[in-house]
């Protein structure tokens, strides 16, 4: 090692700059070798220090009546639901990974997130998918939609784990960096809930599940640099993922951890072993040994700067008391898996890495982690230039078109809106035998076995709407996560977030960043929802700039009494159809506006919290009296394709309606506008009574829209249409 | 009944399978791969699932696990012997039921609802139902595509050995009701002597209140029937 000699062309590779280069050297009064560099490369990268976002973050609201865990505490939030029982749920991003390899990057994505959950000692029980690709038309594109959904599919479905929901956009500006954003959600007893701090001096370090090759070695420095062409070199830092690997590591990770034999707990996922070993140490203030050489290892002659870096996957490292360890490894051993004693807990507070006897690395492990020495950034906030432009849209110059039935089935074909069912019956999302409501309706509900609850689960954030004003638009991502799950008849109890934005050194990009941290704050406030966790994705550019900013939220919702759980499909003829909230004055942002005149501007809708919170109170009540027989979130492509989607059941038959409302103002804005705060209902006659007296009483607008009735889809004098053909089309939208 | 079901590394069926029968006041026993007591069981059940990750074909690794010694000698000797989904593959893969399940012919995996037509009651896992009412059991599979030689066919045909039949809600059997290209739209078949039967869709899959189905109630009640009446 004497040899060795940082240059800068290192530190350029390590994405190390030379205040940091020399905020290392302080810290451990050297030169850092080539294991450290390394080690301080990963754990000080954007992907594991949060070093540009993480003051903001800070300003989230993470505390509520419910949490067990708390934002940046553990691998994941997790939140009680009662009964002794508790929901672990958090959401991540594998974009790079998966623009590189759409396969590998996607299946090694939901991967992640499952180990961040059963990591936990909850055992997963749904799976959600926010996927964002460009035009779908371009094959480029086509292949990397492909390549991420049997990607998700093969590893979820070979895992065991319901693929429940999510959702899938498509706008120019994701294409060469789509997104890849997954979410799991696992069920825990309170008693087992796992922690990840070290403790107890002494006690082993063992590590468990998969050998460790050279796969990933990186992986969090690639996710923390903008994608290029020379990014196809980079190819190794994506990983590859053995979701039968990772249902024998679920198996017997739950096996020990509520028999009680664990200590702590972590995975090693982004950065590897150096990532938990650090984590572990740094979290408690307590030292940990490693040697190398005993790591189990899949490939001939790794250096220890590889073992320590690569992000092999399925993998543990688990704190065992020395007497626990032979019950431990039998279990693991059971399961045909590895559990080797690599190291021990000290009381150095430090990261000491060993090859056999000799040691290649060793840094005051605090000094690597979040919340310790690894560095933190304000950056500069500019607002964009292109809101000049957008928000320059002049309604009145817009042309009207009356052709209502030509600009529907438009806007049903539009792959945004249309059926999403070529993607999800590739993803198993009956396993478990848990799914009252599978994908297509607003929320995914998912019964908690053994007790009457459900959990409500979705997935939202309209991209545009945050490009035209990501204050509004972050605000509208939680109203409408909250308002899906809503409509199934799920309290909102908390959310995890996955924050997808460009380069953060664009001072224009931080503007968004720094709006979207502010209108997600506003909404959970507003509607008592903490952030638990979840994840920032930076860098995320490609040759035209920016992506779209969007903070994908991942709600979670309660619902008491499964047997009250309402989709968005209408029922029966003769039921009434109900709009709860305002006639649609706004047209900005709408897929309406791209779709029928080729732009992107205007004002997003905006959301009254105070409304929304109302309009959640209201539709509680009247679901939990059974008032209602169908709700739904009345959001993109507005008034007339929602009521259509409501018209469309899951199995595969036609309900038609005679909608009776006539607008006020210009029938394309009040038709096919986009506004928050709107839930269409139907009800039965025989309780308009009673559900009339519900609504008066609050102060909610509402409308009363018309019928369901036969076969036709009918809209005053505007539009009439078998429900059949319209249905045709938004089945065809998305060819895979 | 005392229902025994195994688990293979890679199941993920397994707890569905026991939670249905339980449901049904059934007592349920789960049976590791390693061992090799099947604990006296009137029905043993191959859950779905992708047994050691479904790597080389599916069911091919499973076939030598410890435990399938004792599961074959079981079903030799006339043992009620259910496979479903990777279940079905395992039977073909050791020989106790014939033919092949193939890659999908859209290559992709694929989960739904899907009505399958009850085409013999003359088994244990049909017993007492109507030739030809459709019952709607989900699918969820990549390799769900029967195939067979000709003789094959013919065979189960003659034996009356296909079991029920992929058909569109009306119970017609037609090429477009076919999801995934099996042979005779094949869903599920039995061996000769009608004890051992191996399908795709999952009847526990639709087995209890709370999920969209409830269809497989009628096979998992067909059993009991069978069992309280033979």
């Amino acid at each position: 090692m004497s040899e060795f000699k940082v240059t800068s062309e290192l530190l350029a590779e390590h994405s190390i700059n030379q205040e940091e280069y020399a905020e290392i050297k302080n810290i451990l009064k050297r030169e850092p070798n080539w294991v450290e560099l390394g080690i301080f490369s990963v754990m000080w990268s954007e992907h594991a220090s949060y070093k540009n976002s993480i003051k903001l973050l800070k300003t989230l609201p993470k505390d509520g009546d419910y949490m067990l865990a708390k934002a940046g505490e553990e691998n994941a939030g997790v939140v009680d639901i009662g009964d002794g029982l508790a929901v672990s749920f958090k959401i991540e991003s594998h974009n790079h990974p998966s623009a590189l390899e759409p396969y590998h990057g996607a299946a090694t994505g939901v991967g992640g997130i499952l180990r961040d959950i059963f990591t936990m000692g909850a055992r997963p029980i749904a799976v959600l998918d926010s996927l964002r690709f460009g035009n779908p038309e371009n094959p480029q594109v086509k292949h990397l939609i492909k390549g991420v959904v049997n990607g998700i599919a093969d590893y979820g479905n070979c895992f065991g784990v319901p693929t429940v929901g999510g959702e899938i956009y498509f706008e120019d500006s994701f294409e060469g960096n789509p997104l890849v954003n997954a979410m799991a959600v696992g069920i825990l007893k309170h008693k087992d809930l796992a922690k990840s701090g070290a403790k107890g001096l002494g006690n082993h370090v063992v590590y468990v599940g998969a050998k460790t090759g050279r796969d990933g070695i990186h992986g969090a420095t690639f996710a923390s640099v903008e994608l290029s062409n020379e990014s196809e070199e980079k190819r190794t830092a994506v990983q590859v993922g053995d979701p039968f690997m990772e249902k024998l590591l679920l198996e017997a990770t739950l096996e020990v951890i509520q028999k009680g034999l664990v200590v702590a707990i972590q995975d090693m996922g982004a950065a590897g072993l150096t990532c938990s070993s650090s984590e572990m140490a740094g979290k408690t203030g307590v030292g940990i040994e490693i040697d190398v050489a005993k790591v189990p290892q899949r490939e001939i002659g790794m250096s220890t700067y590889e073992i320590m870096l690569s992000e092999s996957q399925e993998r543990m490292l688990i704190i065992v008391e020395p007497k626990n360890f032979d019950a431990l490894q039998d279990i693991f051993h059971k399961w045909d898996l590895e559990a080797v004693i690599i190291g021990e807990v000290k009381d150095d507070g430090l990261l000491t890495v060993k090859n056999k006897d000799i040691i290649e690395a060793q840094i005051p492990a605090e000094t690597l982690v979040l919340g310790g020495k690894a560095p933190v950034y304000t950056r500069e906030t500019t607002i964009p230039g292109y809101l000049h432009k957008t928000r320059s849209l002049d309604v009145n110059q817009l042309p009207e078109s009356k052709d209502y039935a030509d600009i529907l089935v438009k806007l049903l074909q539009s792959p945004n809106i249309a059926s999403k069912r070529a993607v999800f019956r590739q993803y198993d999302h009956m396993v478990q035998i848990n799914s009252v409501v599978e994908p297509g309706s607003d929320a995914a509900v998912v019964k908690i076995k053994d007790t009457n609850k459900a959990l409500a689960l979705s997935t939202d954030c309209n991209s545009r709407y945050c490009w035209l004003d990501p204050y509004e638009g972050a605000k509208g991502a939680v109203a409408e996560s909250a308002r899906n799950v809503v409509c199934s008849g799920a309290k909102p109890l908390a959310i995890t977030n996955c924050l997808n934005f460009g380069n953060p050194y664009k001072p224009e990009v931080y503007w968004t960043f720094s709006e979207v941290i502010r209108g997600m704050t506003d909404a959970c406030k507003a509607f008592g929802t903490p952030v638990t966790g979840g994840n920032v994705s930076f860098y995320n550019e490609n040759p035209t700039g920016a992506i779209y900013p969007t903070p994908v939220i991942g709600m979670l919702g309660l619902i008491e009494d499964s047997s009250k759980v309402i989709t968005q499909f209408f029922k029966n003829d003769g039921d009434l159809i109900y709009l709860l909230g305002k006639e649609c004055m706004e047209i900005g942002g709408s897929e309406y506006l791209k779709v029928i005149h080729n732009q992107i501007s205007g004002y997003p809708p905006k959301v009254d919290l105070n409304a929304e919170q109302e309009l959640f109170i209201l539709m509680l009540e009247l679901i939990d009296r059974r008032l209602i027989k169908s709700a739904h979130d009345c959001s993109e492509g507005g008034l007339l394709v929602c009521l259509a989607e409501s018209c469309f059941s899951p199995d595969g038959s036609n309900k038609g309606i005679e909608i009776e409302y006539n607008p006020k103002i210009r029938k394309d804005i009040a038709y096919f506008g986009e506004a928050h705060s709107r839930i269409i209902v139907s009800i039965s006659p025989d309780t308009k009574q009673e559900f009339l007296n519900t609504v008066t009483a609050s102060a909610l607008e509402y409308m009363y829209l018309g019928k369901v009735k036969g076969s036709e889809y009918i809209i005053n004098e505007d539009l009439a249409v078998d429900t059949k053909i319209l249905r045709e089309f938004w089945e065809k939208g998305i060819d895979l | 009944m005392k229902v025994s079901v195994i688990t293979f590394p890679g199941s993920n069926c397994d707890h569905d399978a026991m939670e249905a029968f339980a449901l049904r006041g059934h007592e349920v026993k789960n049976i590791w791969h390693k061992d090799h007591d099947l604990q006296s069981p009137d029905l043993v059940i191959l859950p779905g699932g992708f047994s050691y990750g479904d790597y080389l074909r599916c069911g091919s690794i499973a076939k030598f696990s410890p435990i399938m010694k004792e599961v074959i000698s079981y079903a030799q000797k006339g043992g009620m012997l259910f496979g479903i989904c990777n279940g079905f593959q395992i039977l073909t893969e050791c020989g106790l039921l014939p033919g092949t399940l193939m890659m999908n012919k859209s290559l992709q995996f694929i989960c739904q609802h899907q009505y399958i037509r009850v085409e013999s009651n003359d088994t244990p896992y049909t017993y007492g139902l109507d030739k030809g009412k459709a019952l709607d059991i989900p699918i969820a599979h990549k390799e769900g595509n029967f195939f067979i030689d000709e003789a094959g066919l013919k065979s189960l045909q003659d034996n009356n050995r296909i079991v029920f039949r992929y058909c569109d809600k009306d119970g017609n059997a037609t090429p477009e009701a076919n999801p995934n290209g099996a042979l005779d739209n094949i869903a599920g078949i039995c061996n000769k002597e009608r004890n051992v039967m191996g399908m795709m869709p999952h009847p526990e899959r639709a087995a209890s209140e709370h999920v969209v189905s409830q269809d497989g109630l009628f096979i998992i009640k067909a059993i009991e029937n069978y069992f309280n009446h033979r």
